[in-house]
């Protein structure tokens, strides 16, 4: 081995170290891009549609009047397509994701099942929303609703809740899962006292980040019909509905006719009267104060829960 | 154990209603279609739930005027909004699925040939210029100013249009190259006509065509072309009053209302009907589009009372047709 003097050595770990510098502030550099754009993004939004950010923007209906329109029907839509999303895609997505992790037998079905997941993520949305429409609307006859609308979302986020459940569970030790059928647990008192909970705040994460993309999804709702104008919210369950005395079920809301925030922002980019850009932007803010506090609700979650767990 | 009984009983109900909701709704009308007819239907639905306090719901979607009559056709919605009378495709559609309808004239779009406020030497426009400047032939081909008429300058040309899948897109290219659906494809092409919008406002050689209510509320940065009546020979401007008189030809364009005869039957939905033609020509003009004559608001809701079905069309989209034309026809109806 030829020997190195001691200046061609400090040389060495000069070149070094300028790499790593150069790295270092390159990757600063791409950080910083990502951030400004959203910032000036939000901020571009905040400035054009402040105007129109008060309470009763979130009180009212859409009208025809720039001034007078709000974003009611468009939230509560919204939240609702949601709940029914996540009533549906959660119980099934952890339930898959622990039957592949821990019941399913390593062979070719459980790898061919594995394949089309990872798949089914990469699928466009407008594909979900053609789907939905020939399955949901029509052939079980859910109609233009928001049992509809909550279904194909949940279809939409499925992977993702089922890839994360899956993450989730890969990170629990080996020992505890050994430990527990030691003691003579069976495989469901495993899941049961200690996959599922310690799982837990990786799941949840998993499925409000699913959510959060879901809210946003505007093509597969266009396809499967949601509506433009709508002055009126779902019924409220055991409230009169205004025909013939009749009270509202306790799920007739599932069936109403609705609006989501991207389709209302997407109707007020597209009308003549330039006055209701401040209303668009407005909304955009609001969309994204939306996706943001569910993102950060994730984070608090996670942080919350992993405290929690003490191996 | 009253608890759970309670508990129980509460499901039941529950899951009987969520199949049994539909009844429950029956009081809504139920609107979709063209995004043309859109504004002035969405006036008269939130006005008229503002009379009737709510007690009737209507929605109102924006599916294209070939979208809307799918659903029309498929018996799903009540009232189909179109930007061109029905087709005699969708007309069989219709009648193989027993769905017979009342059609109603209810405004005038004109179709706005624009183009940059800055733009001085355009001062009118004839139908010929416009189809040397639009037609198939005319892809790559012309891209100069002075290429289309040589008193104008030697200047590139921006074309802005409407996307091939709009309404307006069919009426142009009838209307100017002589064949619905046959244009050059090298134009800036969108359906959302605010893009349109803001392509003319900024460049100034840039000419573009939309509906009439895009240029009347953007007036301050378009200039709306003159455009020569081929049977008068005179340059006419584009305007409410041009459009009511007939001069404003042949880019002027009824559209329609086309509401379910079975629909109709439902007091709300005639009701509605009422409410619609009776303040048609206020909302009209309130959202930039041109009313009709009174006359002809008054014989859409005699039809719908005397249960006149069809369409006084045939079929056909035509060019250039006047008020005159629509009320002596739908009096012969």
């Amino acid at each position: 081995m030829n020997s190195m003097t001691t200046e061609q050595i400090r040389a060495l770990i000069a070149r070094g170290k300028m790499k790593d510098t150069i790295f270092q502030a390159l990757g600063i550099i791409c950080l910083a891009i990502g951030l400004l754009v959203i910032f000036l993004l939000v901020g571009d939004m905040l400035i054009r549609g402040l105007e129109r950010l008060n309470l009763d923007f979130f009180f009212q209906y859409a009208s025809r009047r720039a001034a007078q329109s709000g974003i009611l029907s468009a939230w509560v839509g919204s939240l609702l397509v949601m709940l029914v999303t996540a009533v549906a895609a959660v119980p099934l997505g952890v339930a898959a994701g622990i039957y592949l992790e821990e019941y399913a037998r390593r062979n070719w079905v459980t790898d061919i099942i594995e394949i089309n997941i990872t798949n089914l993520a990469a699928v466009p949305s407008i594909v979900y929303g053609l789907l939905a429409l020939g399955i949901f609307v029509y052939a079980f006859g859910f109609g233009q609703s928001i049992l509809s609308a909550g279904l194909t979302l949940a279809l939409l986020i499925l992977p993702i809740v089922i890839v994360a459940t899956r993450e989730a569970i890969r990170a629990i030790p080996a020992m505890i899962r050994e430990g527990s059928m030691a003691v003579g647990a069976t495989r469901w008192q495993t899941c049961r006292y200690h996959i599922i909970p310690y799982s837990m705040p990786g799941i949840l994460t998993g499925v409000i980040i699913g959510l959060a993309r879901a809210i946003g999804e505007t093509a597969p709702i266009i396809t499967i019909g949601a509506l433009t104008f709508i002055a009126f919210l779902p019924p409220v369950p055991f409230t009169a509905t205004g025909v013939d005395g009749a009270t509202a079920g306790l799920f007739d809301w599932v069936m109403s006719p609705f609006t989501v925030m991207p389709i209302q922002i997407f109707n007020w980019t597209s009308r003549p009267d330039p006055a209701f850009e401040a209303n668009a932007a407005a909304a955009g803010f609001v969309l994204m104060g939306m996706v943001l506090s569910m993102n950060g609700l994730a984070i608090w979650l996670r942080y919350r829960m992993r405290k929690n767990i003490k191996w | 154990m009253f608890k759970t009984s309670q508990l129980v009983s509460t499901f039941a109900v529950a899951g009987l209603t969520l199949f049994g909701a539909q009844a429950a709704h029956a009081q809504i009308v139920k609107i979709d279609g063209s995004s043309t007819v859109y504004p002035i239907t969405e006036a008269v639905a939130e006005d008229f739930q503002k009379a009737k306090k709510n007690a009737v719901k209507v929605t109102v979607g924006i599916s294209g005027t070939g979208g809307g009559f799918k659903k029309f056709c498929r018996d799903e919605i009540d009232i189909s909004n179109a930007s061109r009378p029905i087709t005699a495709k969708e007309m069989e559609d219709c009648k193989a699925a027993g769905v017979e309808y009342v059609e109603m004239p209810i405004a005038y779009d004109a179709l706005t040939i624009v183009v940059n406020p800055k733009n001085t030497f355009l001062k009118q426009a004839t139908i010929e210029e416009l189809k040397k400047l639009w037609e198939p032939a005319a892809q790559g081909k012309i891209t100069r100013w002075n290429q289309v008429n040589p008193a104008w300058p030697d200047a590139p040309v921006k074309l802005f249009g409407a996307g091939a899948d709009s309404g307006t897109f069919e009426y142009f290219t009838e209307a100017v190259v002589g064949k619905a659906k046959s244009s050059r494809g090298d134009y800036t092409a969108s359906e959302d006509d605010n893009v349109l919008v803001q392509g003319v406002a900024r460049d100034i050689n840039a000419i573009g065509y939309f509906g009439y209510a895009y240029y009347a509320e953007n007036m301050s940065r378009l200039k709306g072309l003159p455009i020569v009546n081929p049977k008068t020979g005179k340059a006419v401007e584009p305007s409410g009053a041009n459009v009511e008189n007939a001069s404003y030809q042949p880019l002027s364009r009824p559209i329609f209302i086309y509401v379910k005869q079975k629909s109709l039957e439902k007091p709300e939905i005639r009701e509605f009907v009422e409410f619609y033609m009776k303040n048609a020509d206020q909302l009209v003009r309130e959202v930039k589009y041109v009313p009709l004559p009174k006359a002809i608001y008054d014989s859409n809701v005699k039809h719908a009372k005397d249960k006149k079905v069809g369409s006084v069309f045939g079929g056909k989209n035509e060019i250039g047709i006047t008020v005159e034309e629509i009320m002596k026809r739908e009096a012969k109806m």
